[in-house]
């Protein structure tokens, strides 16, 4: 019983914020800043949504932040399974010594890179554009060190025949080693997928114009525009989380294994 | 398989290629830009070579603030969050229904933008309309000003960063206690061992590589804080800076000051701390594996 309660609690606790998230996005405006307190809206006003989603170019936002979660999803996985696979299966010269540097890279903090990252993307002439918000991120080591350890699983005999049989390289990898992976590769795809949706400080920097904006940056600044309109304040930040906890809901458990994977390998 | 020798590096350019320019080449860069004088990125120029962004670094009580509450949030967010969510994977492992259900409750928070539920957080942290001081006042405690002011900015963002933080550690020590030999348990139940016991002597004990893993990564992460700190507070570091991280200053020097050498200096500085903290985790992990 106790367990219970300690966990209902610790659930309370969890989904408070998300409870309270959607409960005020539906308030009308007089009773979102009543006092005491409303807990539940009486007549849920649906309308701040569409009201929300019109005071700011969301849908423009909506469609950069789909556009370049997809793009660099299919870039990482399409870096990734070739650098894998050299990794794996083929000999080259210094092949360790590239392997330990990548994963040296690992150390480096992100925002470390930020601000030379960020001159290169001004003398590149990309700053708002979409190769500033994609090209950098085409490529993740982590997920390059995560996928090699896979790829050398499968066993090299596989390989072996292939070459009898006079496959190439290229065929193998496309034919054998991606479909055998293939539930590695869609771990991989979820978690890119949801890091870039949720990035929110490279986007910031390296866009000006309205046009380019993501969703996590425009709902910054709709905060800052809607002022004391809470009730519309969370209906968007309803419309930038609703779309990641519909994808978790229904691929949890890839998710949960890559982070898994990561925290116990990595 | 001789003949193939270079083949290896046409599959490995693509990431090559991003990871030299966008990884190889700012490290270096952003190492060597800490140390020029007087660097103006317009023209490329600097006056030599020499610790003057250091000291100004070590000098600006700003960025020592930032260190110091980065400081106060290790002490509180990591132990709090450890706690807290081993408590609740040791029950998510044991004998219970909708086990699924709670596990992926739990999780939640780590898939959600930091940015949309800290502003969420911001408005349950209200000092007005906000829902924490409405549930304090059922208690009968007066209402505290979370973020308008210096005194408690820190503490909101603690409890927003603990909140965030649990659902990681949960998943870990679960991956964790899957993989305690359940002959142990039996074994303990056999003698009757009372719970307590069983918890202290054999679950934290085996669990003690991942309870490490989750302290370093917590102090880690404590060092990259930013966008709890951006959303919490719209896009300020709390009233007077009092919110104020070793990343928001960073960003806030490069950025809006254009002090691009003193960020520079920070960034090779918090690189050093999390390299550090990373040798020093893979140095235990190596400890372990030799046992």
């Amino acid at each position: 019983m106790v367990k219970y309660i300690i966990l209902i609690i610790g659930g309370i606790f969890t989904l408070l914020p998300f409870v309270w998230m959607i409960s005020s996005s539906l308030k009308t405006g007089s009773e979102i800043v009543r006092i005491p307190l409303v807990l539940f809206p009486e007549y849920p006003q649906f309308n701040n949504y569409v009201m929300a989603w019109e005071a700011a170019p969301f849908a423009r936002y909506m469609i950069n932040t789909v556009l370049v979660s997809v793009l660099t999803t299919i870039g990482v996985l399409i870096t990734t399974t070739l650098a894998a696979f050299a990794f794996s299966r083929l000999e080259f010269p210094g092949k360790k010594i590239v392997f330990s540097l990548l994963v040296a890279t690992l150390m480096i903090p992100g925002e470390m890179l930020i601000i030379t990252n960020f001159i290169t993307i001004t003398k590149l002439k990309w700053i708002d554009s979409y190769q500033a918000l994609i090209v950098p991120w085409l490529s993740n080591v982590f997920y390059i060190y995560l996928l090699t350890q896979f790829f050398i699983q499968v066993p090299e005999s596989l390989y072996l025949a292939a070459k009898v049989d006079k496959c190439s390289d290229f065929k193998y990898m496309v034919n054998i080693m991606v479909p055998i992976n293939k539930n590695a590769l869609v771990t991989i795809a979820i978690l890119n997928f949801i890091g870039s949706w949720n990035s929110f400080m490279w986007p910031l920097l390296v866009t000006n114009s309205q046009n380019m904006r993501l969703l996590s940056n425009g709902l910054i600044r709709f905060q800052t525009e809607a002022g004391s309109s809470y009730e519309l304040i969370m209906a968007a930040s309803c419309i930038l989380v609703m779309p990641i906890v519909l994808l978790y809901i229904f691929l949890r458990r890839h998710i949960i294994e890559g982070v898994v994977m990561g925290g116990i390998k990595g | 398989m001789k003949k193939s020798s270079l083949k290896g590096y046409l599959y490995l350019m693509p990431a090559l290629i991003i990871i030299l320019v966008f990884t190889a080449y700012p490290l270096i860069r952003v190492i060597l830009m800490s140390f020029y004088e007087d660097y103006s990125i317009i023209s490329g120029n600097h006056n030599g070579i020499g610790f003057a962004n250091y000291k100004e670094l070590f000098d600006d009580k700003v960025f020592l603030k930032a260190l110091r509450n980065t400081g106060i949030y290790v002490v509180f967010v990591v132990p709090c969050s450890i706690v807290l969510s081993l408590l609740l994977a040791v029950l998510l492992n044991s004998k219970i229904r909708l086990k699924g259900f709670f596990q992926a409750l739990f999780f939640l928070p780590y898939v959600t933008s930091v940015i949309a539920i800290g502003i969420v957080w911001s408005w349950i942290f209200n000092s007005n309309y906000g829902l924490l001081n409405y549930i304090l006042g059922i208690f009968h405690i007066e209402g505290i000003p979370w973020l308008n002011s210096p005194d408690y900015a820190l503490w909101a963002l603690i409890i927003f960063s603990i909140w965030k933080s649990l659902a990681f550690d949960i998943l870990i020590f679960l991956a964790g206690l899957q993989t305690i030999s359940p002959d142990l348990y039996h074994a303990a139940r056999v003698d009757s061992t009372p719970k307590r016991r069983v918890f202290f002597k054999i679950t934290v004990p085996l669990l003690s590589p991942m309870i490490t893993y989750a302290f370093v990564m917590g102090m880690i992460n404590a060092f990259k804080v930013y966008n709890e700190v951006f959303s919490l507070f719209n896009g300020k570091a709390g009233p007077a800076n009092s919110a104020i991280t070793v990343v928001y200053y960073i960003y806030d020097k490069f950025y809006n000051s254009a002090e691009y050498g003193v960020a520079a200096a920070g960034a090779v500085v918090l690189f050093a701390i999390i390299l550090g903290l990373t040798m020093f985790q893979m140095k235990l992990r190596g400890n372990k594996a030799e046992k």
